[in-house]
């Protein structure tokens, strides 16, 4: 058994060879979520020069059925995939869970090319904090009558006290990611808003304001990948995943580490172990993660393990994690700018890094780049995520 | 029951242990709300039914025709956008008595759902319940026709057919 894990990873490479995504839009009543998600797989392929129903052999697909208003959603994907009387299987996670899901199943030789799916239909649910109210404990949490948010609440007042951080460095994190979504065409939230003074923003639950939550918006997105034989025979800039990995906290209210991001923190060291990154903060150049909440963004920065011992607020006053800092932070907008895309969001973050380590990132694009990190987590009261790492070497 | 064990251990719970909170419980209504888009092809769908109409698309590669409509093809995996008109007629491809509701009790007069192949379609057709006809009279095969709601109480929904009804074969 020794070395096992290091052996898997030695088993194939596995590169993603297409993307798909539509613009992010804060409502989309033109279409159905059938119709979102053709469009984006209409592009993924013809990025990735494959036809669906001759070329892609498995489809993995995330939804959740709550956000779904649809119960057993996965029989309601393959359509307009292309999926039709072909292996799909349907993921209740993050995208980028769903991406690990395909990964291993070409690691394992069981397929050549695996197509991944994400979407939101943000704006067909009327009432969506109930579904993450509905997330809580139905015995002994629901009947304390609390909005979910409040876990945000307790998780960000224990992250800023603890570092000496402040409401006004989670505003400099908005008003980053806003800034940099101006540039991107697919960003749905971007503007210039104010970093300093008191917010006027109704408290949501204490410290967290309405101006720290991602607002959602919809999307799909799909992404191929494809065995190291059949990415070298499609295109000549295939962007390699060198590691993965996803991990989950002790996720009970009562028992989490409300400081840490404790799952990053295994997820990443997994991901680090099977890219072989002795010094990931050397290696890698950009990061695209998780910024449901502007804190958030925070805290994942220290549980990645990229910045040492530093404390995040303290680099992002110096301007580290801008464009044109030692390590530019969601340049795409990250969900802040580009809107939240619930379990989307994570496969966002995938294609917005795949585009930078191709150069085709638009007007943020970061010159240069040659290996990037993409970070998800489930979302309130989740303590659950995942981390990829890409690079186009 | 095993030999050993001739009943199951335990006080059974009643209705009014419940009632009477002798036992821990806890009620939660969920209260979604969703309002799904129906996008271009289900959106065109229904309008055509609040018109009077059975609106299908034809894939312009393997030429198949679909009810209800679609953007895609689902088979050829291209954009779909001719449209046709189609018949209010068609045959049962496959039928069943359903005697339970949609919250389990017993129904005294059944429900029968259908597919119903659409003439003109090519083994696609769409959900729908039989009316005007004895159970037992029904086969797989039989000959069936709209019956609409009235032109000024339709509102774009599945329900401006009210049923089919078994029709005569016309040649």
């Amino acid at each position: 058994m020794q070395g096992s894990k290091t052996e898997a990873s030695l088993l194939r490479s596995v590169a993603i060879v297409g993307v798909g995504i539509t613009e992010l839009k804060s409502s989309t009543p033109q279409v159905s979520y059938k119709e979102l998600i053709f469009e984006a797989a209409q592009k993924a392929y013809e990025d990735a020069g494959l036809n669906p129903r001759k070329d892609i052999e498995s489809f993995v697909c995330s939804s959740e059925d709550f956000l779904e208003g649809t119960s057993i959603f996965d029989e309601y994907v393959p359509d307009q995939l292309g999926a039709v009387l072909k292996p799909v299987c349907t993921i209740s996670a993050d995208g980028m869970y769903s991406l690990a899901a395909a990964y291993m199943q070409i690691l394992t030789g069981l397929f050549d090319v695996v197509a991944v799916e994400a979407h939101s239909k943000a704006s067909d649910i009327v009432n969506l904090s109930t579904v993450y109210d509905m997330a809580l404990d139905p015995v002994y949490t629901r009947p304390l009558g609390l909005n979910a948010s409040f876990v945000a609440g307790l998780e960000m007042s224990k992250f800023l006290h603890s570092r000496g951080a402040g409401t006004n460095h989670c505003r400099m994190v908005v008003a980053k990611n806003r800034k940099n979504a101006l540039s991107n065409s697919l960003a749905m939230y971007g503007g210039i808003v104010e970093a300093k003074g008191e917010s006027q923003n109704p408290v949501l639950s204490y410290p967290l304001t309405e101006y720290d939550v991602a607002p959602v918006a919809d999307g799909a997105a799909v992404v191929v990948l494809a065995s190291e034989d059949a990415a070298e025979h499609l295109r000549d800039d295939p962007v390699w995943v060198k590691g993965l990995g996803w991990a989950s906290d002790s996720p009970t209210l009562e028992t989490r580490d409300w400081l840490d991001a404790t799952y990053v923190r295994l997820a990443s060291k997994q991901a680090y172990q099977s890219a072989k990154l002795r010094n990931p903060a050397k290696d890698i150049q950009i990061a695209e993660i998780d910024d449901t909440y502007s804190y958030k963004e925070l805290q994942h920065l220290e549980a990645l393990g990229l910045i040492g011992d530093a404390k995040a607020h303290t680099l992002l006053e110096q301007g580290a994690f801008e464009r044109d800092g030692v390590l530019p932070v969601n340049p795409s907008g990250g969900s802040i700018g580009m809107g939240h895309t619930l379990e989307m969001s994570g496969l966002v973050r995938v294609v917005e890094l795949v585009l930078q380590l191709r150069g085709e990132a638009d007007r943020h694009q970061i010159k240069g780049v040659e290996t990037g990190i993409a970070q998800c987590w489930r979302g309130i009261p989740t303590t659950s995520g995942a981390v990829v790492i890409l690079s186009n070497r | 029951m095993s030999k050993h064990l001739q009943k199951p251990p335990g006080v059974p719970l009643r209705e009014e242990d419940f009632e009477a909170q002798r036992v821990l419980s806890v009620m939660y209504r969920p209260k979604m709300r969703y309002s799904w888009a129906t996008g271009v092809a289900i959106g065109r769908f229904l309008k055509g039914l609040r018109a009077g109409k059975i609106i299908g698309t034809q894939c312009a590669h393997c030429r198949r025709i679909v009810v209800p409509p679609r953007v895609f093809c689902e088979w050829c995996f291209r954009p779909v956008n001719d449209w046709v008109d189609l018949p209010d007629t068609g045959i049962i491809n496959t039928f069943s008595v359903s005697y339970i509701s949609t919250d389990t009790t017993k129904l005294k007069t059944p429900i029968i759902p259908a597919v119903i192949e659409i003439d003109g379609t090519t083994h696609a057709g769409f959900l729908h319940v039989i009316g005007e006809a004895k159970p037992e009279t029904l086969k797989i095969g039989t000959r069936v026709k709209a019956v609409w709601a009235e032109s000024t109480k339709r509102r774009g929904s599945i329900t401006d057919i009210r049923y089919f009804k078994p029709a005569e074969w016309k040649p």
